[in-house]
């Protein structure tokens, strides 16, 4: 009984399996290409073996590598054999998706468990098991539409999406050119500019503080977005339009943020700044700016995120024949749903690198922050 | 004292707003002249420059519409037309909250939900958590049209596809702030809970869940904002017949500017009240609970 009760993912694979070995075969009868004796044993056999070893006491590693083998290459025998037969998958083979799975959850659940003692097998683990996971979401995500046979128009599946991003490359590369490149960073930079600027002369007039702060926090609930189109009516359909928006949606965030993180140095600190005859300026650059960071570094992080969503979504309301929004409002209209998330991957690309040259430059600038110490 | 801090507060921020509205007024007669002046040469009309000022601030498509004709605008559309009306403001703004709210909810329940796994789950933590972090680095709103399109064409319209917009949005405020939440109790009284043999349940009724309680409704104001952005902008691409964003966007076809302010001020509102409605509801769970007001 303590044995079951050692993986509980084991029994139910291992019920699963039994389940799916009744059930066969794995695709419907008149499929074109079924699957092999050999491979529908195999896959079994893999599952099987998985399943088994999650409970032998032989160390964890070797349980975590064993496991990490035969989930894998059995999902990926299942998947490889799904093509040329998309919706004539029965039961079975999702009953032995399933499995699989719970044995990628095993190798995952194990993972977690263990106790890393260096520090690089630290950072190892923190990479390995979200991609683990990440992996898991895309092999349903494949196998589930294609073997189901979903409409492409309601999901392509992943491996579709890939194709068509790298059968488009130029097209991508000249939208992200527009999107990115121009009004994306060009809204950006200035917005947050002007933003810290303001937040500067804020800091000096405390009028302007307190006028400014609850209209500045207001803002940020507020639907900025909505401004979309009004700027474009302003500033036309190219790209100038599209980074006065990021501008006023990058704006008031770091506006809060920073005012926020110039009240952060402590007063014992200032008073030393006083004693040491520091002016204004000095007491600015050398205390208070350093203190800041960490509250400036969020609303950049913040805004990174914001820029983007607020270029694409103000390319619904009109642009050149170019550019991000344009090609995902077009290509629905069209039904060319693979090229509409080649696009959004692409987008996710983009933004996951731009929030992680920021916090890069965050652990270079705050390195003395408690957060950002000692790993 | 009290009308002291009364005054060292509202005199600032009033005038802000003055001088905001001031800088309006100035951009819209600057913005709107040279069109104004095109009539009038084409008019062979000659005015006064008071004249022409009042002019540039009654245009009826103004490039820069003067706050006063968009204060009239909204207080039209609000009071004086039946609520049921096409061009209401509060029919619109009634059927952008609806989905607001039924994605809020759905968000909040989903956000509770992946929080109590997370904590609980060490495997959660380990593999989701780093996911939901990168869900946001992701321009989740470019999706917005997508979904409204794509749920159409297998014939699933109306509130759903919005809704599942602001879900998507509001989810991930409420399951990080959740997660910090019922992380929050100290290791003593964790500790005091095992003492008393308090099962993992009872530990999260009665320890977790109240300590968690001030966190839920700070991320449920980031939240609710969020979620409102969600179906305005889930709005856009359906050429929806109602709602707010379909108003601005009929307002940007065709150049009708004052209605498109107005739908911004009626967004904006909804925004503002939602936001207050989740804050009054916090301090009333907080009072209930027992933290002295300060």
């Amino acid at each position: 009984m303590t044995l079951l009760l050692r993986s509980g993912q084991g029994v139910l694979t291992l019920l699963l399996c039994l389940v799916a070995l009744v059930r066969l075969p794995l695709l419907a009868p008149d499929a074109p290409f079924p699957f092999g004796m050999e491979t529908t044993a195999l896959i079994l056999l893999l599952i099987a073996i998985g399943a088994l070893v999650s409970f032998l006491p032989i160390g964890r590693l070797a349980r975590v590598s064993v496991l990490l083998v035969t989930a894998h290459l059995a999902a990926w025998l299942l998947i490889g054999g799904i093509s040329g037969n998309e919706g004539q998958a029965r039961l079975s083979y999702f009953l032995l998706i399933a499995a699989s799975w719970l044995l990628g959850w095993r190798c995952i659940s194990e993972l977690a468990e263990i106790k890393p003692s260096s520090r690089q097998f630290t950072m190892a683990l923190r990479l390995l098991i979200p991609a683990i996971f990440g992996a898991w979401i895309l092999i349903l995500w494949e196998a589930i539409t294609r073997g189901a046979g979903i409409p492409f128009i309601l999901l392509p599946p992943p491996s579709a999406i890939w194709d068509r991003i790298t059968g488009s490359l130029p097209i991508l590369a000249a939208d992200v050119r527009q999107t990115i490149l121009k009004a994306v960073l060009f809204g950006y930079l200035v917005g947050c500019a002007a933003g810290f600027i303001v937040a500067i002369l804020a800091d000096r007039v405390a009028f302007l503080r307190r006028g400014l702060l609850p209209i500045g926090n207001l803002m940020s609930a507020l639907p900025i977005i909505g401004v979309a189109p009004i700027m474009v009516m302003w500033f036309g359909f190219d790209w100038q339009s599209k980074a006065a928006v990021v501008i006023v949606m990058t704006f008031f965030p770091m506006l809060v943020n920073t005012v926020a993180g110039l009240g952060a140095s402590g007063s014992i600190e200032r008073d030393l700044m006083r004693s040491y005859a520091s002016g204004y300026w000095q007491t600015l650059c050398k205390l208070r700016l350093p203190a800041a960071m960490p509250f400036i570094f969020n609303a950049l992080k913040i805004n990174s995120t914001l820029a983007l969503i607020g270029a694409i979504v103000a390319e619904f309301f009109g642009t050149p024949i170019v550019g991000m929004g344009f090609r995902i409002s077009t290509e629905i209209g069209r039904m060319n749903v693979d090229m509409v998330w080649a696009e959004i991957a692409v987008a996710a690309l983009i933004g996951s690198v731009f929030y992680g040259v920021v916090a890069l430059a965050e652990r270079a600038t705050t390195f003395w922050h408690p957060s950002n110490r000692g790993g | 004292m009290r009308n002291e801090r009364l005054s060292s507060r509202i005199v600032p921020v009033l005038t802000i707003v003055a001088i905001i509205i001031a800088i309006w007024y100035l951009a819209a007669i600057w913005m709107n002249a040279p069109f104004q002046r095109d009539l009038d040469r084409r008019g062979n009309v000659t005015s006064t420059t008071m004249e022409f000022v009042g002019k540039t601030l009654s245009q009826p498509k103004p490039v820069v519409p003067a706050p006063h004709q968009v204060v009239q605008n909204v207080f039209e559309n609000t009071f004086l037309r039946k609520v049921t009306s096409n061009r209401s403001l509060v029919y619109h703004s009634w059927v952008t909250l609806s989905s607001t709210l039924a994605g809020f909810a759905f968000g909040t329940a989903l956000g509770v939900l992946i929080a109590v796994g997370i904590v609980h789950v060490k495997a959660l933590d380990r593999s989701l958590m780093p996911w939901i972090i990168a869900s946001q680095t992701v321009p989740i709103l470019a999706i917005a049209p997508m979904v409204v399109v794509v749920l159409a064409a297998v014939n699933v319209t109306g509130l759903i596809p919005k809704a599942l917009i602001s879900t998507y949005l509001s989810f991930f405020p409420v399951a990080v702030g959740m997660v910090k939440g019922l992380r929050s109790p100290d290791l003593i009284h964790l500790d005091l809970m095992r003492t008393y043999n308090a099962s993992t349940w009872q530990t999260f009724w009665k320890l977790r869940m109240p300590a968690s309680m001030p966190f839920l409704f700070t991320s449920m104001k980031v939240a609710v904002a969020a979620s409102l952005v969600g179906a305005i902008v889930a709005e856009l691409p359906t050429g929806a017949a109602a709602g707010i964003g379909s108003k601005l966007l009929a307002g940007s076809y065709y150049s009708q500017t004052i209605d498109m302010w107005a739908a911004l001020i009626a967004g904006s509102l909804l925004a503002a009240m939602l936001v207050t409605i989740v804050g009054i509801g916090g301090r009333v769970v907080d009072r209930r609970m027992g933290v002295q007001a300060t």
